[in-house]
């Protein structure tokens, strides 16, 4: 898993284009397209593509997208 | 022992009943205007029914037992069990199941009972059912299922409002030689706070300050008589469960996915079984929705997804089909049940 690869899933999950630049330094719960049901959408992503479960804890702790990266990573 | 047969029952029917009225998420304010689109796309719910004031989840069921005793000519004399799986009853005493019992003028030695669960509750209560009636020869039964769940989520929760709906149902069962019924069903309490409805029962008991309405963060608000759901924690439990329950189950009754003609899960959202479905390569015309016309209906959603989807199929030409039930407790449950002898009624709207 590269974190450029993880950030376009991310993205794509977000299924429209996102009104601001996004790398793995985003804050994502700053993105305007952030809401409790694409956390459930990246939980899912992160299941099929990694094999892994993101918890609620983990998306707590999480400011970007590199964090998260991080935290799958760990798992 | 998880997986067990029950022996010697048949499914001889199902029919449903849901409220005409309802509400529609895109015209939601709970949900901000940009966001609704994506809640209807990846939940898959764009209508709930909502029961009027005074029509109860017992209403519902009872009206969906009228119906399929009259489509399959059943008197009341011949039914032998009853059972009423609901978490919205009419009463705390007695069980609402003993209440319809007297409605539909069942005799006196017909066995009643209520079971507490939610979405689980299909599953569970036809291996209860199925268990009681294969030593009932020539008996009938009546597994009834539904709730209100309107009543007990919060207009100011997002995490529950826009997801629940109101439905009740009927399945006929009866004593019949031969055919079998295969389940695998499990419990994890350790996660019994996940969905719940904090006050009223003894722990909690019913108070002036269990009304108050508390803000637990933005769209979250709601009283501890209303129902608590941890979105995150459910879908990665149904996530680590629900495809390896449904392939034990398959495996107990010796049959692999192409012998099994539909998969009708409990409807809880798209994203959920979209996720099951993958996990298990399972093609999309066997895998019915009844998300967007009736919502997340609880422990009726998998007889309301049978009456409203798959009404013609097992009705012209019958279905072995796959029943898996999931949520609160924790409880899930997975079943493989013949449907070559039902009968599907037409969908009940009062």
């Amino acid at each position: 898993m590269q974190i450029n690869d993880f950030t376009e899933k991310f993205v794509a999950c977000l299924n429209t284009a996102p009104a601001v630049p996004v790398d793995g330094t985003t804050n994502f719960k700053k993105l305007d397209e952030w809401s409790s049901i694409f956390a459930l959408i990246v939980i899912a992503m992160v299941d099929s593509e990694y094999g892994k479960t993101l918890t609620s804890d983990d998306i707590r702790n999480a400011e970007t997208i590199h964090d998260l990266y991080i935290i799958i990573q760990s798992k | 022992m998880s997986s067990f047969a029950v022996h010697n029952v048949s499914l001889r029917g199902v029919s449903a009943c849901v409220p005409a009225a309802g509400e529609d998420n895109m015209q939601l304010d709970l949900i901000p205007e940009a966001q609704r689109e994506i809640f209807v796309q990846t939940t898959g719910i764009r209508y709930r029914r909502i029961a009027a004031q005074g029509t109860t989840a017992a209403d519902l069921c009872r009206i969906s037992a009228e119906k399929i005793m009259r489509d399959l000519s059943w008197q009341p004399d011949d039914i032998g069990v009853l059972i009423l799986v609901t978490q919205t009853p009419d009463y705390v005493i007695p069980n609402s199941s003993s209440v319809i019992q007297h409605e539909l003028g069942l005799p006196g030695d017909c066995l009643t009972m209520d079971i507490n669960l939610g979405c689980s509750g299909y599953v569970y209560g036809l291996s209860v059912i199925g268990s009681l009636l294969q030593n009932m020869p020539g008996r009938k039964g009546l597994l009834l299922v539904g709730d209100c769940s309107s009543a007990i989520v919060s207009k100011g929760d997002k995490a529950t409002y826009p997801l629940f709906s109101d439905a009740g149902s009927a399945t006929a069962v009866e004593y019949k030689d031969g055919e079998e019924w295969y389940f695998d069903l499990h419990t994890d309490g350790g996660g019994y706070d996940n969905i719940m409805v904090k006050g009223g029962g003894m722990r909690h008991p019913f108070s002036i300050r269990s009304m108050e309405p508390v803000a637990y963060g933005p769209g979250e608000v709601r009283s501890d008589l209303q129902m608590r759901l941890d979105g995150v924690n459910i879908f990665n439990f149904a996530l680590r469960e629900v495809a390896p329950n449904i392939e034990t189950v398959m495996a107990a009754a010796k049959v692999k996915s192409d012998n099994i003609d539909y998969f009708v899960l409990h409807q809880a959202n798209r994203l959920i079984l979209e996720c099951v479905r993958k996990k298990l390569k399972t093609p999309t015309e066997k895998f019915p929705y009844s998300l967007y016309d009736y919502g997340n209906t609880s422990s009726a959603s998998i007889p309301v997804t049978i009456v409203t989807q798959l009404q013609h199929a097992v009705n012209d030409s019958g279905a072995r089909i796959l029943l898996s039930g999931f949520g609160v407790g924790l409880s899930w449950g997975a079943a493989v049940i013949d449907m070559s002898n039902a009968h599907i009624a037409d969908l009940v709207e009062i």
